[in-house]
């Protein structure tokens, strides 16, 4: 009974966060996005645009569900809610920190572990592609279809070496359940360089960790791979035909996407929520983190730039400051700081998604192909090789 | 609970098999089977054999069947027309139905050794680790071979495709 109360807490937990972030990573994209080139971005609903995301939400509600005429109703319905679901099953098998103890209930935080946590990840992602390709199918469109099929092509193009470098790590980690990859990744050589598997002996995994992030930006349909929906090519691409929730639908399953990725590439290669320093200074990274950010508010809100600065920067400075002190609380302070280290590490690569969108261009098709086939596959699979090969020689059976 | 969830996916399974027959459309059809691959994989996995089911996920659900859903949209292929009908198989088929069914029946039930009842989760050589052992020591031979035989056939389509294209 325990169990099953438990568990429901920490799924409601999980998604009103998940579902919070989705929400918010859009608006921070779009700031992001604006300042690298030169712009402001949304400001106009609530401070500094803040309130921008709750916007189009209702926004998206309140639309007409336009349903074209030809196309296949059952399969265009069911397409978006596939893409939704599937993109929102994978956060079940994260972990986001240790063993805890709350009120003499002792539980981990994660929904649940699987014996078989990576495997389970990797199949609900290969068949997160149908969404996609019968989205695009059934809309009965040229330029869906085209879409449809390009998405079709690259997941199963990228899937390979993207498998391959995640197979790397798990050799090193020898395990395949989440909880266990992030134990081993525990500790550090030589007492101050971490045991994440992107710096672990015998073989650091810094190749395959970059082919897994190229691998991932094709797989979440983003810039430079964002061919199923080229606009200047394809109008919108699978999603053309698709307007209100539906096409809302597919919209936070590309952020969705995006974050699954990054928490993957945090727990397989940058050690989880396992800190950068040994213990007791790793403890006050979090606290330095939060008033510098404060100091920064404070300090800006005595020299206002816009109109508004000098109330709203302080409230951020007062934000971040209860923030620092909560790092203080006794039993909240186990929960939060290896919350803050792996949210830290997802949020860093959901900053480099963000940033390479907003500097590189996109790939031609063909070139997006040949680069999967005859340069990251085989450089994936000489990466597993080599690790093979030194954790078989270093472990001696 | 077991029992249930047996059910529920058996279920599944069944219909989304007679639809993969029924339907007209080769979409229909593909979809069909992508779910009957889904609830078998759930039911591997109530039998404990977690790995199994993740690999029939994967590869069938994940990676076979895209390719076959792409190959239709490629294609673009329309609805099936109904053929004529065979006199052969308005005469002949539901006795040979019969007949198949029996003499599985007979072969299943004098051949096959007595079978003690299914317990769900029972079974503890599932897990990846207990897969991998056996792969690579037992089974090393077959293993192998069958992945030459992949090879020749990849050979066998690209050898197929070039000469098409000359």
């Amino acid at each position: 009974m325990t169990f099953i109360v438990v568990s429901l807490i920490k799924i409601a937990i999980v998604m009103a966060f998940f579902m919070t972030v989705l929400a918010y990573l859009q608006w921070i994209e779009r700031k992001v996005l604006s300042h690298i080139q030169l712009r402001v971005g949304p400001r106009r609903v609530g401070p500094h645009g803040l309130l921008q995301p709750l916007a189009d939400t209702l926004k998206l509600f309140l639309k007409e569900d336009l349903m074209p005429a030809h196309v296949n109703r059952f399969l265009y319905r069911l397409a978006p809610a596939v893409a939704v679901f599937l993109c929102l099953l994978s956060v079940a098998v994260f972990p986001f920190g240790p063993e805890i103890e709350i009120f003499g209930v002792r539980t981990q935080m994660q929904i649940t572990d699987l014996n078989i946590g990576i495997l389970f990840v990797l199949a609900v992602t290969s068949v997160g592609v149908y969404g996609i390709a019968i989205g695009g199918w059934a809309s009965n469109n040229k330029y869906s279809l085209m879409g449809g099929l390009r998405s079709a092509a690259q997941m199963i193009s990228y899937e390979l070496p993207m498998g391959l470098a995640i197979i790397a790590p798990l050799l090193m980690l020898n395990s395949l359940s989440f909880r266990e990859m992030v134990n081993n990744q525990a500790g550090y050589s030589l007492g101050f360089i971490p045991r994440w598997t992107v710096f672990q002996y015998p073989f650091p995994q810094v190749f395959g960790f970059i082919i897994y992030l190229i691998a991932a930006f094709a797989e979440t349909n983003r810039i430079p791979f964002d061919l199923p929906e080229a606009e200047n090519e394809l109008v919108a691409g699978y999603h053309t035909e698709y307007s209100s929730m539906k096409f809302a639908g597919y919209f936070m399953a590309e952020y969705a996407n995006m974050t699954t990725v990054c928490c993957i590439a945090a727990l397989l290669f940058l050690g989880g929520w396992h800190p950068l320093f040994p213990a007791p200074y790793s403890n006050l990274v979090p606290v330095v983190v939060f008033v510098v950010v404060a100091a920064l508010a404070f300090f800006h809100g005595l020299q206002p730039a816009r109109k508004w600065d000098n109330i709203t920067f302080p409230i951020v400075g007062v934000i971040a400051l209860i923030l620092a002190g909560l790092f203080f609380v006794p039993v909240l302070n186990t929960i939060l700081i290896p919350i803050f280290w792996f949210l830290s590490k997802v949020g860093l690569l959901l900053f480099v998604f963000i940033w390479v969108r907003g500097t590189l261009p996109r790939f031609r098709y063909d070139q997006l192909m040949r680069f999967a086939w005859t340069f990251l596959f085989p450089v994936a699979l000489i990466n597993l090789l080599v690790t093979g090969l030194l954790v078989a020689v270093t472990t001696g059976h | 609970m077991d029992t249930i969830l047996f059910f529920i996916f058996a279920i599944i399974a069944v219909v989304c098999g007679l639809n993969l027959v029924l339907q007209k459309h080769p979409i229909s059809s593909a979809l069909s089977l992508i779910g009957v691959m889904g609830s078998l994989a759930v039911l591997y996995l109530m039998l404990g054999a977690e790995f199994l089911a993740a690999a029939q996920v994967i590869v069938y659900a994940g990676a076979i069947m895209v390719l076959f859903v792409f190959v239709i949209m490629l294609l673009n292929a329309g609805s099936e027309k109904p053929g004529g009908k065979s006199w052969f198989a308005q005469i002949a088929g539901i006795p040979l139905l019969l007949a198949f069914i029996a003499v599985m029946g007979f072969v299943i039930e004098t051949f096959l050794p007595a079978l003690r009842s299914v317990r769900f989760g029972s079974f503890a050589g599932g897990t990846a680790r207990e897969i991998g052992r056996v792969l690579f020591t037992e089974y090393l031979l077959p293993f192998e071979v069958t992945s030459v035989l992949i090879l020749i056939a990849i050979l066998g389509a690209v050898v197929l495709a070039r000469k098409e294209i000359d």
